[in-house]
């Protein structure tokens, strides 16, 4: 169980996320907005509470691994990595500037803390199997994490994975799927409808749960109950709004990529102080 | 490197894909890192025995090739050393997109092989004969791309990209190769071999027309023409320095490649040539077709990759070169 305090804390750290994100989106004036607003409160969850990490020592052995295989919300990790203190807040400000560290897809090698490079979708989930395969045959406790983007199960190598965990029984892998029901050019049930998501991972034999993506007490117990589930893989669909908590980008479509003005950076970034000051209330 | 040249040029006994798995399994004994993936092609190259030796860490992940090159990416991240294999056309024009993105990009550790390289790949035709493997994979950054001769060849590079940090990808005839070199030879990856020494030309080879390449050295011998035959096995990096020395040296070049000539063998040492030392160069190679199916000297007949067809291109370039 979370204490009151816990959630609350977490609450916080998923609008400072927001905070950060909008902030370096917004200094830059465009980027993937969406999709880095909707998982903010998952990655929350897990770089607040449930991943064993060491942000002094960001390639020990023993961590628990992400890979954001929707790679475009990579703004948000990097933002949750300064919050956690794998380098300063003021870096995310070169977000996709010449030379940076930080460019819009996670890059393994550019980014610290960053676990795995992902951008073209699918990826990431063949990649994330290994890793947990790689870490259960060293003999590993360790668990993987991966983020999948909803208009990204369109991708057949997905489904390649999710076939091949489930042949491994690799019960250390988590997947959270960011159903926000957009993709680039619209909603994915007018584009290619993703129909049953929990029920299609059941049927390839994966423990399947749906919560609220934006409830990071309902995110914490799913991933608690996921570890309990067994000697199979996981996934947790997450119903989410595209562009969640940013009051120029939430529930409009077209929020994929966006142009971000001053003045709706600031707006929104006054928007989400006011949000910050109701958490901690 | 140390080189040792077959005194006889014959069929070896021991198949490629048998030293392919042998070797594995000797690295794998005294190296519990290395992994085995294949997507369900694991019989034909003959790794039941690793399978049995070392079940753990072998993941014949079934018929899908993307998720094994990533599921092998992701390995190699965590500290694994993989080699995954499948047919060449499947481990590299397949997967193409998770070669260059999670395996290069990323910077891994990836091991890939490609099996039946062109023609061989014979009575399973042409959507199972790779023309353009190498030429696919030459575009990822930093890939080092192999083509071993024979077994002895084969052992030793193995062994080598075992312990190297990197992707590789190893094209790999699985049957039995024409022995060229004597057991104890070693390699040096990135550097042309040269097997027979020559004035008036030179033919890079490499593959099953390294061979072909050395008959039609003896047979243009006969007639007066003395050409140098270098083992081109490592298609990249290119060995601009042999490139060089030779053009200098011989005035004329030839390559000969079971390969399509874009992008190949002939591509790579064109490019050389061009922004260097102009020279005459002719290619011998498969010329923009797709495979058919048929035994492997009808093949090699249909597609121009017979000691013939070296030797004409090598009088057509002699024909061209500045006297």
């Amino acid at each position: 169980m979370l204490s009151y305090d816990k959630i609350r804390e977490l609450e916080t750290f998923a609008v400072n996320i927001r905070i950060e994100t909008v902030r370096a989106i917004g200094t830059l004036g465009f980027g993937h907005m969406g999709g880095a607003m909707s998982v903010a409160d998952t990655i929350a969850v897990l770089y607040g509470e449930v991943m064993n990490i060491d942000p002094q020592n960001p390639r020990w052995e023993d961590r628990d691994w992400l890979v954001c295989s929707k790679g475009h919300a990579g703004p948000a990790i990097y933002s949750a990595l300064a919050l956690k203190g794998y380098f300063p807040k003021e870096d995310l400000l070169t977000l996709n500037t010449p030379g940076t560290h930080f460019p819009s897809h996670c890059h393994r090698n550019l980014t610290t803390g960053i676990d795995m490079t992902t951008g073209s979708l699918g990826q990431g989930s063949s990649t994330a199997l290994g890793v947990a395969l790689g870490n259960r045959l060293k003999g590993k406790d360790n668990y993987t994490y991966l983020i999948l983007g909803d208009g990204e199960i369109q991708e057949g190598q997905v489904w390649e994975a999710v076939m091949c965990a489930a042949q491994q029984k690799i019960d250390h892998l988590i997947t959270f799927v960011d159903y926000n029901k957009q993709q680039l050019d619209g909603y994915t049930k007018d584009i290619n409808d993703l129909g049953d998501i929990k029920a299609k991972f059941e049927s390839f034999g994966w423990y399947a749960q749906s919560i609220d993506g934006h409830n990071v007490e309902e995110i914490y117990h799913a991933i608690e109950k996921a570890k309990e589930n067994g000697s199979r893989p996981s996934v947790i669909v997450l119903n989410t709004v595209k562009g969640k908590g940013c009051s120029f980008a939430e529930g409009i479509l077209s929020n994929h990529h966006i142009t971000v003005s001053k003045e709706q950076m600031e707006d929104a970034l006054k928007a989400l102080e006011n949000k910050l000051q109701e958490v901690m209330k | 490197m140390s080189i040792k040249l077959a005194e006889k040029r014959v069929n070896e006994e021991i198949a490629m894909r048998d030293m392919y798995a042998k070797t594995l399994m000797r690295l794998a004994d005294k190296n519990e890192n290395i992994v085995a993936l294949d997507a369900d092609l694991m019989s034909s190259m003959g790794m039941m025995p690793f399978k049995k030796a070392y079940p753990d860490r072998t993941f014949n992940v079934g018929i899908q090739e993307a998720n094994m090159i990533g599921v092998a990416a992701g390995m190699s991240a965590v500290g694994l050393i993989p080699f995954a294999h499948s047919f060449g056309p499947f481990a590299t024009r397949r997967c193409f997109d998770q070669i260059f993105l999670s395996c290069g990009y990323a910077k891994l550790n990836v091991k890939i092989t490609g099996s039946d390289p062109g023609v061989t790949a014979a009575f399973n035709g042409g959507t199972h004969m790779p023309f353009e493997d190498m030429g696919i994979l030459r575009n990822v950054p930093n890939i080092t791309i192999l083509e071993p001769v024979d077994s002895v060849m084969l052992e030793n590079i193995i062994e080598q990209i075992a312990d190297k940090y990197g992707v590789f990808y190893t094209r790999l005839l699985r049957k039995n190769a024409v022995k060229i070199y004597e057991e104890g030879s070693t390699f040096e990856i990135g550097k042309s071999i040269t097997l027979r020494d020559g004035k008036d030309v030179t033919i890079f080879a490499t593959g099953i027309m390294v061979a072909e390449a050395l008959k039609a050295a003896d047979e243009l011998d006969k007639e007066g023409i003395s050409a140098r035959v270098e083992n081109m096995f490592t298609l990249k990096p290119i060995d601009k320095e042999a490139i060089l020395k030779c053009a200098k040296e011989t005035g004329a070049i030839v390559t000969a490649e079971n390969h399509s000539i874009l992008n190949g063998l002939g591509s790579a040492v064109a490019e050389v040539i061009a922004e260097n030392e102009l020279v005459p160069l002719e290619r011998v190679g498969v010329e923009d077709r797709f495979g058919q199916v048929g035994p492997v000297d009808y093949l090699k007949e249909q597609y121009n990759l017979t000691y013939k067809d070296i030797m004409s291109k090598v009088k057509k370039v002699l024909e061209r070169k500045v006297k």
